[in-house]
């Protein structure tokens, strides 16, 4: 019985596509506002009891731009399923899933560090690899390798040296 | 006449109701402190000795690899693979090969994969060392570390001898290695895995019944069999709870189904559960490494790359004399595409799980590829260990959950 077979009766109708991916993982495209739903169900009905990483693909220009992408990993049955759902660039929002599983914390918010994207529910979304007062997004699609200069940290630290001596202002 | 006077031994005692009593402090742990293992900053809430609360801070050495990774494309990115987890580069070679491959689908041949697994092996010996030896040297046992890093160091003259590099090898190419191992290091290699378990013994000789490793380690940093699922953990700190599973025997990569090895596996989940764990997987790894030199012998002379010259480039020697080939060279070095779709490689590495999220649009330069690094998992399990537990514990908890920041950080 392959995953897709195993998992069906617990995710039901929420999972508007299923597909395998080349390497066998068992895929599924779901509404944004489903995820909580179809996770939960995945741990406590199928058996995953792991969360592997919570991460996002930036398919800009095309819109909805994001696709957020949870993947689990259930060691009863060592298999893996992968959770896709794609989000606007406007305002990218999906709910946590930090109450099912802890781990999933940090990989939520490098996806909001690096991404933007909301994940609503989390009781402490901040940055976690760039300064928490940065600017930018840095793996969107729109954020060029070599990062924007002057950004804010540089800005604060340039005045910051003016204020100190007036003459290296010249 | 003397009387005697009953002195009140309790008198310095701080009670309940002292206003000094809860007063809680904040102290900042690194970025620069040796016991952090790399630049990892730990923001201490303290009652006393007692930890109340630990919040890690990441991204010291934050270097943008995954958006490195989407402008550099798919071939060049191999150099900055060793660089996320320094102590096991070869290890992380694979796991992004792997990823590589299976986008690909391209089969390895027989020869190419016994390479990889005993160089995999090999750098998971040469990590676990780091970590008894840093842990050790954290812990009070400085012997430790020089006893280590002295075979530690013997196994970087056999990497050098066999890649030309004591770090950052870059030797797994897409489709097996870069070149062949010769007799004489192969020769070499068998020298130092002959020898090699006296000196594990003589490691468990100096720590698992001593004193004080004992009681720094013993019931320190539990961590129950569901706590380590639910906080992602893999590797040596998910079998230490308790949890038998291995990637390699769970889902095999690089044909180490057919390698006869133990997983062991902790009964309590505390920080000396993992260290026995590690120090019985260098044993199951000189064990591997044993079976996969027998195979090098039997191969001999097979080949240890792919020849798919979509993706593996073509011997110097042919590409001198043909044109195709220098064709073939040509495209591979400027512009290899990989097939669009998305691909999930991943291998047991020293620290647990590290597996490389890779999709691709059909062009040369991925449309993502997301790092799952164990390590950060593991920095992440540091404040459920360490609530309540004193200051000091913290160092044996760190050492213990075995982190490289490099790849925490990426």
């Amino acid at each position: 019985m392959n995953t897709l077979e195993r998992i069906a009766p617990a995710i039901g109708k929420l999972a508007a596509k299923t597909s395998t991916s080349r390497g066998g993982t068992a895929c599924l495209e779901i509404e944004p506002r489903d995820a909580h739903a179809v996770i939960a169900r995945l741990r406590d009905a199928a058996q995953f009891e792991t969360c592997t990483f919570v991460t996002a693909v930036d398919h800009f220009p095309a819109e909805p731009r994001f696709e957020v992408v949870w993947q689990l990993h259930s060691i009863a049955h060592g298999d893996r399923v992968r959770i896709r759902a794609r989000v606007g660039g406007a305002e990218p929002k999906v709910p946590t899933i930090v109450d099912l599983y802890p781990g999933a914390a940090y990989g939520e918010r490098e996806c909001f560090d690096m991404f933007g994207v909301v994940f609503q529910g989390h009781p402490g979304l901040k940055r976690l690899l760039m300064p928490e007062e940065y600017d930018h997004f840095p793996l969107r699609k729109d954020f060029p390798h070599q990062g924007i200069e002057p950004d804010r940290l540089y800005r604060e630290w340039d005045r910051a040296r003016h204020l100190k001596s007036p003459e290296a202002a010249q | 006449m003397t009387e005697s006077l009953t002195l009140d031994y309790e008198r310095g005692a701080i009670h309940e109701d002292d206003p000094l009593h809860g007063e809680l402090m904040q102290l900042n742990v690194g970025p620069q402190h040796p016991a952090t293992h790399g630049v990892l900053r730990l923001k201490v809430t303290l009652d006393g000795e007692t930890m109340r609360e630990i919040e890690p801070v990441v991204g010291y050495l934050h270097r943008g690899k995954e958006k490195t990774c989407e402008t550099l494309g798919w071939r060049k990115f191999f150099v900055h693979t060793d660089r996320l987890d320094y102590v096991q580069p070869l290890l992380n070679n694979c796991a992004y090969a792997l990823a590589l491959e299976k986008l690909a689908g391209l089969e390895i041949p027989e020869r190419g994969k016994v390479i990889r697994v005993l160089l995999m092996e090999l750098s998971r010996i040469a990590a676990h060392l780091i970590y008894l030896g840093t842990t050790g040297i954290d812990l009070g046992a400085v012997t430790m570390f020089f006893f280590c890093f002295n075979e530690r160091e013997k196994l970087y003259d056999l990497l050098d001898a066999y890649t030309g590099h004591r770090m950052n090898n870059t030797y797994v190419r897409i489709g097996g290695v870069y070149a062949d191992v010769d007799a004489s290091v192969q020769g070499a290699i068998e020298a130092f895995l002959d020898q090699f378990p006296a000196k594990v013994d003589e490691f468990e000789r100096m720590l698992t019944g001593n004193r004080i490793w004992f009681d720094r380690n013993r019931a320190v940093g539990v961590l129950t069999r569901e706590q380590a699922l639910a906080w992602s953990l893999t590797g040596p700190n998910l079998r230490g709870s308790g949890v038998e599973h291995d990637l390699r025997r769970a889902a095999p990569y690089s044909g180490y189904e057919t390698y006869d090895f133990e997983v062991p596996v902790g009964t309590v989940g505390d920080c000396y559960d993992r260290y026995l764990v590690r120090v019985e997987e260098m044993r199951q790894s000189t064990r591997i490494c044993k079976q996969a030199l027998a195979r090098l012998t039997e191969t001999r002379g097979g080949d240890f790359l792919a020849q798919d010259r979509r993706y593996v480039l073509p011997p110097k020697s042919e590409m001198r004399a043909s044109m195709e080939e220098l064709i073939h060279q040509f495209k591979i070095v400027t512009d290899m595409a990989l097939p669009a779709g998305e691909a999930y490689g991943a291998v047991e590495s020293s620290k647990g799980e590290l597996g490389f999220y890779v999709v691709s649009d059909g062009t040369s330069h991925p449309l993502r590829c997301h790092i799952r690094a164990p390590g950060l998992m593991n920095v992440q399990a540091i404040p459920t260990l360490a609530r309540g537990r004193l200051l000091s514990d913290m160092v044996a908890i760190i050492g213990s959950l075995d982190f490289v920041m490099g790849e925490v950080d990426r």
